[in-house]
């Protein structure tokens, strides 16, 4: 629910319990991961590698700063909790990252072999050039023939090694019979290295080799900064992911050992700590606690649980410590059950084709028309297949898509670069082109409007006697509430009173005795109150009627300015939530929502996201909870923040990162000029091949003229990218 | 013209020379932090004798 839960998840406290014995056999060393958000200079990086090798048993520390990541090599009885202290003590944050989530490695590959193709593109495309330039100032016969072989010599194995992306792209859509933007891409190539070789045989005046690499070069440099956005996004949603180690405590004949969530079996003793989330389904064996299940359904009222009671994955233990008996592990967890709920959704999920998809559909027919045609009137005009020949591959080369393969990637490149220094990750391709068409945005409440952190609102009711009395017993707990409670009394001057013999009944509240007389601190049902429908913490002094403080989930930071910023833009707003009635009432009022829906299920949000869509609306959902997982992978787009629950994460298009959600409606602004920009490329690019294609057609096309179009068109395009920075 | 012969195979090499480098440093993960590095050469800790 929310992010001051996930650390103390992380950092386990049952890792000190484990038996040292028990892992002496395995003398391998271990390495581990740390995630530290708050390094930012070299003081910081050398104070943390300093801190981390002066620990016994670490081997090895390197910091990453881009990241913002440490790795550790150490020996096999280190553990990350033992770590995080001596950070903690240095002044910096740090939490573990599971290391089985983290494959941004196997990522890196990918990156690694294009950058080498592009690298060698570049390389050969440069001689080449060299060459051509000598060939375009003058250079004739025998001279003008050696410096075409040389090209040859350099393009044929380049082209064959850097241009394999294109090759294999093309070969998989040709074998399904379909034409994709690199089928005229390869024809191109393959067109300008057959032609330009005759040509050199024969010693003839104009050869593509240039031009063939050049387009290689820019195209995969379009592709590469393509690859670079969406890694960038997928390595910080994958941090994300590891933030949540999936551990457990399990205890054996009364000891307890922390294991892996995925050694868990059916029938396991687990152990779950105040503020611990629940890794399985189970049933409580022992204990007495409450839950907050608001990832789950959005309730905000914490839900008391005692023996016997059924516990999902994913809720959070609130006050008592809990013994549960395993039910359901790995796919059977109603968390994972939820997973089908989407994929249900994501199939009704209308296809969305991207810009570039549109363009390719008019576009390679187009260009392979046009050179056909150009082929076939200059052969029957000549009879010389030469002509006619080098004619057609000059329309396919001038025509290939050089600014189209980089008008998308240049401009996503840059609004994802920006989005994401605002503190938004942008994780689907796609994602900015369907916000910039959204015209009506779902928000959820718990979790994402607000930030699950409740707020005392009727302080004042108080007399400075009583606040006394419920600061003593407000501070002897974890509870949220208490924390807030205390922390309102504390701000408004009040001291604790002298409360003896304070203690916490896990599930009911606090109880203590003052001047002799009874006082509690907790549950409606404890103290003998009405159950109200507002989140309430209930004072009960000795033969006083029972009074209740009243709570409000407070809003994240930048809620009011985020809906006040959509409903300004012309967007319809609209609240649904899991939680009751009233409590959505009342902050549908506070932010000017008109259209809001209370007590929603996860399948009523979803067929809400249905009706609208059917209504032509495009829709984006904003939403954190398991119980919204559904509708954000039915809207037509839709952002999640990085507090919420990884699958939740994982449906949504777009992950906010920081607290505030004023991004949001800067994101539907910057994907909106975004779209534009490409729009502007689009047409740019078009507006090239209309001057050049004539000549092409005409045959007063020269390599040089080539050359020439093809860099202008490429670098304008990147540049008219480059202004949304 | 002799000196074609020359020239462009040199040209290529010295080229090829640094693709080579450029390949080796990909390989060698020097892209992997790129802030850290820059940031690294400020650190005196290693400025007396070469971390071992």
């Amino acid at each position: 629910m929310t992010a001051q839960i996930r650390p103390s998840a992380a950092a386990c406290p049952g890792c000190l319990a484990v038996p040292r014995d028990a892992v002496d056999e395995a003398p391998t060393s271990s390495r581990l991961a740390l995630s530290l958000p708050g390094i930012h200079c070299q003081a910081c990086i050398s104070a943390v590698e300093r801190g981390l090798n002066a620990t016994p048993g670490v081997t090895s520390a390197r910091v990453n700063l881009t990241l913002k990541r440490a790795m550790i090599e150490a020996e096999p009885d280190v553990r990350a909790a033992d770590l995080i202290p001596v950070l903690g003590d240095l002044g910096y944050e740090a939490h573990e990252l599971d290391l089985g989530t983290l494959t941004a490695t196997q990522g890196d590959k990918a990156g690694r072999d294009l950058l080498m193709r592009l690298a060698v593109a570049g390389f050969a495309s440069m001689n080449v050039m060299l060459l051509s330039v000598s060939v375009w100032a003058g250079a004739t016969d025998a001279t003008r023939d050696m410096f075409h072989w040389i090209s040859a010599a350099i393009t044929l194995p380049t082209i064959a090694f850097s241009a394999q992306p294109f090759f294999k792209s093309a070969w998989s859509a040709l074998r399904v019979r379909r034409l994709n933007m690199d089928v005229p891409i390869v024809l191109a190539l393959v067109l300008a290295l057959v032609t330009s070789l005759w040509e050199t045989t024969l010693s003839g005046e104009h050869a593509y080799f240039d031009a063939a690499l050049t387009l290689t070069f820019f195209l995969l440099a379009g592709r590469y900064l393509d690859f670079r956005t969406r890694a960038v996004a997928r390595s910080a949603a994958e941090e994300l992911a590891a933030l949540e180690v999936p551990r457990a405590i399990r205890l054996s004949d009364g000891v307890e050992s922390e294991v892996s969530v995925g050694e868990l079996s059916i029938g396991d003793l687990i152990l779950v700590r105040p503020g611990g989330r629940m890794p399985v389904d189970g049933e409580v064996v022992s204990g007495q606690s409450e839950l907050d299940r608001s990832l789950l359904t959005g309730e905000t009222l914490p839900v008391f649980a005692e023996q016997g009671q059924g516990v999902s994955a994913g809720e959070v233990n609130l006050t008592g410590p809990l013994t549960i008996r395993v039910t359901a592990v790995g796919e059977d967890t109603s968390l994972h059950r939820m997973g089908d709920l989407v994929a249900i959704a994501e199939s009704g999920r209308s296809r969305y084709t991207s810009l570039a998809d549109n363009a390719a559909k008019l576009y390679a027919p187009g260009v392979h028309i046009l050179s056909a045609l150009s082929f076939a009137g200059w052969y029957l005009y000549t009879w010389d297949l030469r002509t006619a020949l080098n004619i057609a591959a000059a329309v396919l080369i001038i025509t290939c898509p050089c600014a189209l393969g980089l008008a998308v990637p240049a401009v996503t490149t840059a609004a994802s670069g920006r989005l994401f220094r605002k503190g938004m990750l942008i994780k689907h391709a796609t994602a900015l082109e369907r916000l910039a068409q959204v015209d009506t945005v779902v928000f959820d409440k718990t979790g994402t409007l607000t930030a699950g952190t409740p707020q005392l609102t009727n302080l004042a009711d108080f007399t400075r006697a009583d606040l006394e009395i419920a600061l003593a017993l407000a501070e002897a707990s974890a509870h949220p509430l208490s924390k807030s409670l205390a922390q309102a009394a504390g701000e408004a001057g009040v001291t604790a009173a002298a409360v003896s013999d304070i203690h916490e009944v896990p599930g009911y509240g606090t109880e203590g005795s003052f001047r002799g007389s009874r006082v509690r601190l907790g549950r409606a049902a404890w103290v003998g109150a009405q159950q109200s429908d507002v989140t309430a913490a209930w004072l009960d002094i000795g033969d006083e009627n029972p009074r209740g403080f009243l709570f409000t989930d407070a809003l994240r930071p930048g809620a009011e300015a985020a809906v006040q910023a959509l409903l300004d833009a012309g967007k319809q707003v609209q609240l649904v939530s899991g939680d009751s009635k009233r409590a959505v009432q009342i902050l549908a009022a506070r932010l000017g929502i008109t259209n809001w829906v209370g007590e929603a299920l996860p399948e009523d949000k979803v067929e809400r996201i249905k009706v609208l869509s059917e209504q032509g609306h495009k829709v984006l959902m904003v939403g954190d909870g398991l119980n919204d997982t559904a509708a954000l992978a039915a809207a037509h787009v839709s952002i999640s923040p990085a507090s919420a629950l990884d699958a939740a994460r994982v449906a949504s298009d777009i992950v906010l990162l920081g607290q505030d959600l004023t991004p949001i409606a800067e994101a539907c602004d910057v994907a909106h000029r975004a779209t534009k920009r490409i729009r502007e490329n689009f047409r740019l690019a078009t507006l090239y091949n209309v001057i050049a294609v004539p000549l092409a057609v005409a045959g007063l096309a020269t390599p040089l003229i080539a050359a020439l179009a093809m860099s202008t068109s490429s670098i304008t395009v990147s540049l008219n990218a480059l202004r949304l920075r | 013209m002799q000196v074609l012969f020359y020239l462009i195979p040199i040209s290529l090499i010295l080229g090829g020379l640094g693709l080579l480098g450029f390949l080796y440093t990909v390989r060698s993960n020097q892209y992997d932090d790129p802030e850290g590095d820059s940031q690294r050469i400020l650190s005196d800790e290693w400025d007396d004798h070469p971390k071992p």
